[in-house]
């Protein structure tokens, strides 16, 4: 029989990643952290938002960079989805369009690692998502 | 959309836009009577009847950002071409109710798709609403409540990605002992 998935793994999970957890990112608020918004309303998911998504939080795990990866709405650059936006700690968020999985590594590579600049900025004219 | 669960995770939202603290999802499959039932039930801020009435328009929207809302006509879109249909419950105040009726073995009902990572990825972006997801098949029940989930974790986080990843695993292994469509 094969073994199924039950809580009791992720107790076994829990305290796996506590102990590998140091102490720096313990302390970690996420301010500190690198946040990373992927536009998930009907025009994103259709465009293949939650790909992009995943790849983003298997990766960031791999490459050992501390982030939070989560979902917003739509905001508004329907045309160029999957749309993320991306927040390095103290500085000012980042909208890239047409992410695939190709371009998120890029923007892990160079922009998230190195600050380096890519192609597929939008330019900003708002003030945050929630904002407009 | 490609398949059911891109839908899953498109309506899902518009529960978490409508302030839910609660947000039950049902997939029944009754082959027997032919049919594949999707139902989300949320606690959110609900809707008034010319609301209830509007929301399958492709023009209608509560956005600010653009002029047409796709996710619902879509779903009902994808319904109706197997012979189902999409019905809407709710008052304002009282939560919103939809649910997605489809043909199980017309041709045209779309893949499942990835129900685990759907529902992973959008419980660990809401830490703060609870979801149950429930899954019934001639072969048994499967449960998925978010609050066991996070009395066993505790402090830590549910967005961390080895407790996504453990999430999918969860829901995947008991969909295939269930034998999920």
């Amino acid at each position: 029989m094969t073994k199924i998935t039950s809580l009791a793994d992720l107790r076994r999970i829990k305290s796996d990643v506590e102990a590998k957890m140091s102490l720096r990112e313990r302390s970690e608020t996420p301010d500190s952290m690198v946040q990373i918004r992927v536009a998930m309303a009907t025009c994103g998911i259709a465009s293949g938002a939650k790909i992009v998504m995943d790849y983003m939080i298997t990766e960031l795990d791999k490459r050992s960079i501390p982030a939070v990866v989560t979902q917003t709405g739509c905001m508004g650059y329907c045309y160029a989805e999957p749309t993320i936006e991306v927040t390095r700690p103290g500085h000012q968020p980042l909208v890239f369009g047409y992410v695939d999985s190709k371009k998120a590594d890029q923007i892990i590579e160079k922009y998230i690692k190195n600050g380096e600049l890519l192609e597929g900025i939008i330019p900003v004219n708002y003030e945050n998502i929630e904002g407009k | 959309m490609k398949d059911l669960a891109l839908h899953i995770l498109d309506i899902l939202q518009n529960s978490v836009t409508a302030g839910a603290t609660l947000i039950k999802l049902q997939i029944d499959e009754i082959p027997a009577e032919d049919k594949y039932l999707v139902k989300f039930i949320d606690n959110g801020k609900g809707m008034d009847e010319e609301m209830v009435q509007n929301v399958t328009d492709p023009f209608f929207t509560t956005r600010t950002t653009r002029k047409v809302g796709l996710g619902l006509p879509l779903l009902k879109q994808n319904a109706e071409r197997t012979g189902g249909s999409l019905m809407i419950h709710s008052a304002s105040g009282k939560g919103t109710e939809v649910e997605a009726s489809f043909g199980f073995s017309h041709i045209d009902r779309l893949p499942t798709g990835d129900i685990a990572g759907t529902l992973a990825l959008t419980v660990s972006s809401y830490p703060a609403i609870d979801f149950i997801y429930t899954h019934t098949t001639p072969h048994g029940t499967f449960k998925f409540d978010t609050l066991e989930i996070k009395e066993e974790l505790a402090e830590l986080p549910i967005s961390n990605p080895q407790v996504i990843a453990f999430m999918k695993d969860l829901i995947n292994d008991n969909l295939k002992e269930i034998k999920a469509s």
